[in-house]
């Protein structure tokens, strides 16, 4: 998984897209920069299998020793699979947070979805003028 | 001082296990000097601080004639000149105290000097904390007993170190010229084993701890016997303000009290979620996190008194899911 491949929406999440028998699936996660500003987490809730999301709308939670904060779906579609290692070692997240961090699978319902989406490089420098 | 310097479960466990360093500047430093200033104090705290020795501190609250809670401080009477006392007050409350000082005085002889601009304070804590910063003191930190402080020198800098902290943890707090603050914390950051800690992981270690934090589970609807921290309220043969409102409310036995509530899973409650039993509500959270040291979601909460005994199963509404939580002694930590 090359990371300077995926597309990235402002609220820190990640999208992969592959194409599976002709469907358009996005595997999706949450950015290393992401991970590293929000440090401690100790919880996280996974979206149920089957469960429609909304671009820009939330999907789920990750929680940090200090806060909880929102995951919002950067896509239109529907939850095919979840991660389910994830909120048991949620340290993973720090190790490889574009690999088996990975939270979710979705069937993508819109793909005009993803043309609000960055690409790396533009995300990058959001990320930089985020400090 | 920062939120963190780095990871808040980090600098958390430094400090249970080391020693950290934590610049608690923003904390108000008022000193009280002059022929009335015992009498006056006394006449404002909960706790009775009229013939405390020279070198001795106490934790008391200050209250309006409500019984509703101005701040929690710490009183220092140090050492030496017995007309001088020093109150180490929150740094949000820092004003308010100098205006209800000023307020409450009449005629009364003393001065009041507000020290919290010329001075730093550090605070120095973990089971490695004495240890590590007595080489550079000139006396034995071991011999000063806990709640108490005396003027010393680390190096060549005069200084004055308490035996006090926030943490739960051994240690002892500096209050030294803001001009030396940098140089200080750099001697004692340098020190193997020691590293800083901020805001974040000072939250979570008192906490743990189940120390009261202003604003939280202390407030100005908040009196003093709902708190547990009987401790802090000598009610016997004197009179403070505040002091009828306490009685009535410790006699009528019915505002609710704080308890501590350890929670199922790992999804920590936050300021503001509702206790419930069954499906009522009994109570509101003042504070929660996801303990560093227990490794589990602690939270202490204002809950009807019937609900308040030890193991009573209650739940919490996290953001609409019911999480199950019992009730717990307090401190949830015990060095």
């Amino acid at each position: 998984m090359n990371p300077e491949q995926f597309l990235y929406a402002e609220t820190h999440e990640w999208v992969a897209v592959n194409e599976v028998d002709g469907q358009k699936i996005a595997t999706i996660g949450i950015s290393a920069h992401a991970v590293e500003q929000l440090t401690d987490l100790v919880f996280m809730e996974l979206p149920e299998i089957g469960a429609k999301l909304e671009s820009e709308k939330e999907f789920g939670e990750v929680e940090s020793v200090k806060a909880v904060s929102p995951l919002y779906s950067p896509i239109d579609g529907e939850v095919a699979e979840v991660n389910t290692e994830l909120p048991a070692s949620l340290e993973i997240l720090n190790e490889d947070p574009y690999g088996a961090g990975w939270i979710m699978k979705a069937r993508i319902t819109d793909e005009s979805c993803l043309e609000k989406l960055m690409d790396f490089s533009t995300y990058q420098k959001q990320c930089g003028a985020d400090g | 001082m920062p939120i963190q310097y780095g990871s808040i479960m980090e600098e958390h466990l430094a400090t249970r296990r080391r020693a950290t360093l934590f610049d608690v500047s923003h904390m108000g430093r008022i000193e009280i000097r002059g022929a009335d200033a015992e009498q006056f104090i006394d006449g404002l705290t909960t706790r009775k601080v009229a013939g405390m020795g020279p070198g001795r501190i106490r934790y008391s609250l200050l209250c309006n004639s409500e019984g509703g809670i101005l701040d929690d401080i710490l009183v220092y009477r140090p050492p030496g000149d017995s007309d001088q006392f020093l109150l180490v007050v929150n740094a949000s409350n820092r004003v308010s105290v100098l205006q209800w000082i000023e307020e409450r005085r009449g005629g009364a002889t003393f001065e009041i000097d507000d020290q919290t601009p010329g001075t730093a304070m550090l605070a120095f804590q973990g089971p490695m904390a004495i240890e590590k910063i007595n080489p550079l003191l000139d006396f034995d930190l071991a011999t000063l007993k806990y709640f108490c402080c005396r003027n010393a020198k680390l190096g060549s800098q005069d200084l004055l170190v308490s035996r006090t902290g926030y943490t739960g943890e051994d240690g002892c707090e500096l209050i030294v010229p803001a001009e030396k603050a940098e140089e200080i914390w750099s001697e004692l950051h340098e020190l193997e084993d020691v590293s800083a800690a901020g805001l974040g992981a000072r939250d979570t270690l008192r906490l743990e701890a189940a120390m009261p934090l202003y604003g939280h589970e202390l407030s100005l609807s908040i009196n003093p016997a709902q708190t547990g921290l009987d401790f802090a309220c000598t009610l016997k043969g004197r009179d403070f303000v505040g002091k009828t409102a306490i009685e009535e409310a410790a006699r009528k036995d019915c505002l609710p009290v704080r308890v501590g509530l350890v929670l199922e899973g790992r999804r920590a409650a936050r300021e503001g979620d509702q206790v419930l039993a069954g499906e009522e509500q009994i109570g509101t959270v003042t504070s929660g996190t996801f303990s560093p040291t227990l490794q589990q979601p602690i939270a202490m909460a204002y809950i009807k008194r019937e609900h308040a005994g030890s193991d009573s199963l209650l739940s919490i509404d996290i953001r609409g899911k019911s999480i199950p939580a019992t009730v717990c002694e307090l401190p949830f930590y015990r060095r």
